[in-house]
């Protein structure tokens, strides 16, 4: 089973959003998410300055096995990317939520955090998805 | 896509907790718990077990069964000497190569190991093209099994310890467990190991044997297909295809020297014509060839190929990231004039430029146990 912390909210895609009440949230792929990658050897991740649009690609996380896109759960700007991924990108498998968060950004729209899922959800559609 | 086949081993990969996927029409494991990455590591530095029974099992039988297979392949059959094994391709009239194949000459007959994907094909083709003098019998009742890794040879001798005599394409009949076992030594990772077909009521039993010992753990077709390509061995469909010759494909090699120009059968094979001329000259527009990444990302299938002005000159056909190698490796096909080693080129990634050295195979130094 997979580690759904209930202080974090969560997209369909299966990044986590941590409100850090000033505006700005950190976001990461959820365990699930790495789990279904498996090893990853790569992660490609916005620039600073750039925004993010909810729904759109904002990077890439590669395994051994294959690519795949991260989409954005919000929108907004990007004040901050995790640098540790560029060496260590297997820190991803390892702390998905703390050393391996991916990016900082400040919300174009606050209320829009109402609109993602919180934890009870998200466990519902991870077991959903294991059903499929 | 309504029924997938599965393999004898099936039942036991899923007590073992295997990720299935769909591949080549069967349900394979493709990962483990360990993962693609332990797997992969584990099977360089311990003993990977692997399922290949999707693999096409055959026998060509008949008066000459190697002047048979002779005429649909470049390969030079009448010199596999008994218990010998060799690497062969089926050619198509225009040059192309329809699919590799391993051939044993098992004494009486021939016994060939097919691609799954291919297997229905190399069959209809072999049955059309053999001849009188051979006659293709399809196995459909025996399991394969790879054991590879470092310590295969340990473990084969608590298993079959006549097997161990085995050096590198050396093949014998054995019995194990009162099962009929045909072990080759060969693989497809780079490692020392032994092939084992076994027939499919007795595969559970020996493969449950394998996994007991210490030092073997399943492997999926993830870790396959990385240690492969780190050994620089071609996967059929995606390094070549109808769409390449052996030249292109730098599969020169598997056309035995007697069946090449100025050969003592010379040609006598599918596609021969384009294939001896091409090889003669040496002058394809295109070549095969392994490059490295010099970044960390991964540089996929499909990825095209710039000089530094900018101009296409190829394509990558298999990549990822080698977790021996340390860095991204990948097989491409590049215009001849760049096939050097040491030629630095460019391969386009989400729309970036990323540099690549062309790099001589195999990436990892291969363990092949000459005897």
């Amino acid at each position: 089973m997979s580690q759904i912390p209930t202080n974090l909210r969560y997209s369909d895609s299966h990044e986590w959003v941590q409100d850090n009440g000033d505006g700005t949230v950190t976001i990461g792929i959820t365990d699930h998410a790495q789990q279904a990658l498996g090893d990853v050897v790569f992660v490609e991740l916005p620039e600073v300055g750039s925004t993010i649009t909810t729904g759109e690609e904002f990077g890439v996380v590669e395994s051994v096995k294959a690519a795949s896109d991260l989409y954005a759960p919000l929108s907004g700007e990007v004040l901050g990317v995790n640098t540790l991924l560029e060496d260590a990108p297997e820190s991803l498998n390892e702390s998905p939520y703390d050393d391996a968060w991916l990016i900082k950004i400040r919300l174009a729209e606050p209320d829009e955090l109402e609109s993602l899922m919180d934890a009870e959800s998200y466990t519902e559609l991870v077991a959903n998805e294991a059903n499929d | 896509m309504s029924t997938l086949h599965r393999t004898p081993l099936y039942t036991l990969w899923q007590q073992r907790g295997a990720r299935f996927v769909p591949f080549a029409g069967y349900e394979m494991p493709v990962q483990f718990e360990m993962g693609i990455k332990r797997e992969h590591e584990h099977t360089r530095s311990q003993c990977g077990l692997f399922d290949v029974s999707h693999m096409g099992q055959m026998l060509i039988r008949g008066s000459r069964p190697a002047q048979a297979l002779e005429r649909v392949s470049p390969i030079d059959a009448v010199g596999i000497a008994p218990g010998r094994q060799r690497y062969g391709l089926f050619t198509s009239n225009v040059g192309g190569i329809h699919d590799d194949f391993m051939a044993v000459n098992a004494g009486e007959h021939l016994y060939l190991v097919v691609n799954a994907a291919c297997r229905a094909a190399d069959a209809a083709l072999m049955r059309s093209g053999l001849g009188e003098e051979g006659t293709l019998e399809v196995l459909e009742d025996r399991a394969l099994l790879a054991l590879q890794g470092p310590r295969a040879r340990e473990v084969m001798s608590r298993l079959c310890p006549l097997a161990t005599e085995l050096a590198f394409m050396q093949h014998g009949r054995f019995e194990v467990m009162g099962h009929d076992l045909w072990i080759s030594c060969s693989g497809y990772t780079g490692e020392d190991g032994f092939e084992l077909s076994i027939p499919a009521e007795g595969a559970t039993e020996v493969a449950e044997w394998l996994l007991d010992q210490k030092e073997v753990a399943p492997i999926g077709l993830g870790a396959r297909d990385s240690l492969r390509l780190e050994a620089g061995l071609c996967l059929y469909g995606h390094d070549m295809d109808k769409e390449t010759t052996p030249v292109e494909a730098s599969l020169g090699w598997a056309i035995g020297k007697a069946r090449r120009q100025g050969g003592e059968r010379e040609g006598g094979f599918p596609g021969a014509d384009v294939i001896l001329t091409q090889q003669g000259n040496q002058d394809t527009e295109r070549v095969r060839v392994g490059l490295k990444a010099d970044g960390r990302a991964p540089v996929r299938e499909g990825t095209r190929l710039y000089n530094m002005d900018g101009d296409p000159i190829g394509e990558v056909t298999s990549g990822t990231f080698g977790p021996s190698v340390g860095a991204p490796i990948a097989m491409g096909y590049v215009r001849r004039e760049f096939r050097e080693p040491g030629q630095t080129l460019q391969a386009e990634v989400r729309g970036r430029r990323l540099d690549m050295t062309v790099t001589a195979m195999p990436f990892v130094t291969t363990h092949y146990y000459r005897g």
